[in-house]
C-alpha cells in the first residue's frame, strides 16, 4: 500500500506492506535509528515516537496507520544545526541516561508529557513516564531532567531552542 | 515480532465498515487503536486475513449527553475519555478507569470500543462498564441493538459481538453525584489488575476474578439489606472463580477482592 506521511518535517512517500510496523518503517526504510525495539510488546517504551504530536509506541502501530499523519522521532527534536534540543540537553546536563538505550523513547515521552502538561510536578513526571522502562534504573535523574526541561521551556528558552520539545517540533513540521 | 500478512481496508463510514465486514466475514477483524489486536497478531494468536481500519471514521468518535446517559463513540481514545470534562462531571468512574489503562502512550492509541470488544476479564473498562450498569450499541446487517454490560461479556476475550457486527458506541448513566470507588491492584507499572474492583451506587464489579468481569452480587445484596461496608465487602469473592498465575493464587485473589471491595465501597481510588 502507498503511504504518504510527514516524518520530522519531511514528507515521505513509500510503498509498504500493511503488516510493516511503524518502528521498522522508521528504522529500516528511513534509516532513522533513534527509536529502539526493546520489548516489542508495548511495554518498555524504547520505541516511543510522536504521532500527530502525541507519544505512541511505534512497535504497536502499523506504518499504514500513520498514513497522512505526522511522525516525530528523537532525530526530529534536535536543533536545525544538529545540536541537542531542550529536552535532550536537560537529559545530558542532569545525567538522565546511563546506557542510553531507553533515552530516545524517554525524550519523546517527556516531550509529549510537557506538551500536555507544561508544569508537571515530580509525581506527574513519574506517572507520565509510566510507559518507559530504564533497565539501568536511572529514574531519579531522568525525572530531574524532565523537570529541568520544563523549567527551561517555561523560561522562554523554547523560542530560541527551536525544536526542543513538541511545540518546536510541530512548528518545524508545519513550516 | 511481525504479524502474519493481511489485507488492509480503510473504512470511511460505519456503513462502509459494515459492508466490508459483510464482504470478508470471519476472516476480518476491526482495527481501531490496535492496542489489543496488534499485540495478539504479533505473537500470531490472531491471524486475520483482512483488517478493517475504523480509526478515521469521524462518526464513531466523540462524547455527548443523550438524555439520562452519556454516549461515547467506540473509537474514542482512552486519553480522550480520561481527559473529558463532561465525563469527569457526569461519569467520573469511567474517566478515572480510562486513566488507569496501560500508560500514556497506550491511552493515546487504545479506544473504549476496542477495549470492550476485546473483553479481557482483567481489563479496566469492561469492569468499569459493568459497575456503571452501562451498555454498548452494536450495529449489524439486521440493524442496531443495545446490549447491557451484564449481558455483553460471555467468556474470556469473548462477548456477544458477532463477526459481522460493529460496536459503535458505549452508553453510561449520568451520575456525577453517585458514590463510587475504584481499586486496581498491580505489582508493575502499566500492568493489568491482579484484582480490580469498581463500585458505583450500590453496584460492585470485579476484574481478574473469573472468565469475565463479574458483579459481586452477594456484596450488593448485603448492602441493600443494610449491612455495613465491612460486612458486605467480606462477601466480595462469593460466586467468583478466579484463576491463578505467577502473580497470585486463588486464595490470595479472593482476599484481595474482599480488601479492595471494602476500599472501593469507602470511595477510595488507587
Amino acid at each position: 500500500m502507498e503511504i504518504k506521511l510527514t516524518v520530522n518535517g519531511t514528507v515521505r512517500s513509500d510503498e509498504v506492506e500493511p503488516r510493516l510496523l511503524l518502528v521498522h518503517y522508521l528504522r529500516e526504510s528511513l534509516g532513522l535509528r533513534a527509536a529502539n525495539v526493546g520489548c516489542d510488546t508495548t511495554s518498555c517504551g524504547a520505541c516511543t515516537v510522536l504521532l500527530d504530536g502525541e507519544s505512541v509506541k511505534s512497535c504497536t502501530v502499523l506504518a499504514v496507520q500513520a498514513n497522512g499523519r505526522s511522525v516525530t522521532t528523537a532525530e526530529g527534536v534536535t536543533e536545525a544545526d544538529g545540536s541537542l534540543g531542550v529536552v535532550q540537553t536537560a537529559f545530558r546536563e542532569q545525567h538522565g541516561l546511563q546506557c542510553g538505550f531507553c533515552t530516545p523513547g524517554m525524550v519523546m515521552a517527556a516531550s509529549s508529557l510537557l506538551a500536555e502538561n507544561p508544569h508537571p510536578t515530580e509525581q506527574e513526571v513519574r506517572e507520565g513516564l509510566e510507559g518507559n522502562f530504564c533497565r539501568c534504573t536511572g529514574y531519579h535523574n531522568i525525572v530531574r531532567a524532565v523537570l529541568a526541561a520544563a523549567d527551561k521551556l517555561s523560561d522562554g528558552h523554547a523560542d530560541s531552542a527551536g525544536g526542543g520539545a513538541v511545540a518546536g517540533g510541530a512548528a518545524r513540521i508545519s513550516a | 515480532m511481525i504479524p502474519a500478512a493481511f489485507d488492509y481496508e480503510v473504512a470511511d463510514s460505519a456503513a462502509h465498515a459494515l459492508s466490508l465486514l459483510a464482504e470478508h466475514g470471519e476472516d476480518a477483524k476491526v482495527l481501531a487503536g490496535g492496542h489489543s489486536l496488534l499485540p495478539m497478531m504479533k505473537v500470531r494468536l490472531a491471524q486475520p486475513a483482512v483488517l478493517i481500519d475504523i480509526a478515521r471514521v469521524a462518526e464513531l468518535s466523540g462524547i455527548q449527553i443523550a438524555g439520562t446517559e452519556v454516549v461515547i463513540g467506540a473509537t474514542t481514545r482512552h486519553a480522550e475519555v480520561a481527559g473529558s470534562p463532561l465525563l469527569q462531571a457526569e461519569a467520573p468512574l469511567l474517566a478515572y478507569a480510562a486513566a488507569q489503562v496501560g500508560d500514556p502512550q497506550i491511552r493515546h492509541r487504545g479506544t473504549i470500543g476496542g477495549s470492550l470488544a476485546h473483553a479481557d476479564p482483567s481489563a479496566d473498562l469492561p469492569m468499569a462498564l459493568l459497575a456503571l450498569g452501562g451498555s454498548v450499541e452494536i450495529t449489524g446487517p439486521s440493524g442496531a441493538r443495545v446490549v447491557g454490560a451484564d449481558d455483553f461479556f460471555v467468556g474470556p476475550f469473548e462477548s456477544v459481538l458477532q463477526p459481522d457486527e460493529l460496536l459503535t458506541a458505549v452508553r453510561v448513566p449520568r451520575g456525577g453525584s453517585a458514590p463510587w470507588g475504584y481499586q486496581k491492584f498491580v505489582r508493575r507499572a502499566n500492568d493489568w489488575a491482579i484484582v480490580g474492583v469498581a463500585a458505583y451506587d450500590g453496584r460492585v464489579a470485579l476484574a481478574s476474578m473469573g472468565g469475565t468481569p463479574l458483579r459481586a452480587l452477594a456484596t450488593e445484596e448485603a448492602l441493600r439489606s443494610g449491612a455495613s461496608i465491612d460486612e458486605a465487602a467480606a462477601l466480595a469473592a462469593e460466586g467468583a472463580s478466579p484463576g491463578y498465575d505467577f502473580h497470585a493464587d486463588i486464595e490470595y485473589r479472593e482476599h484481595l477482592a474482599r480488601v479492595l471491595t471494602k476500599r472501593a465501597l469507602e470511595g477510595k481510588t488507587g
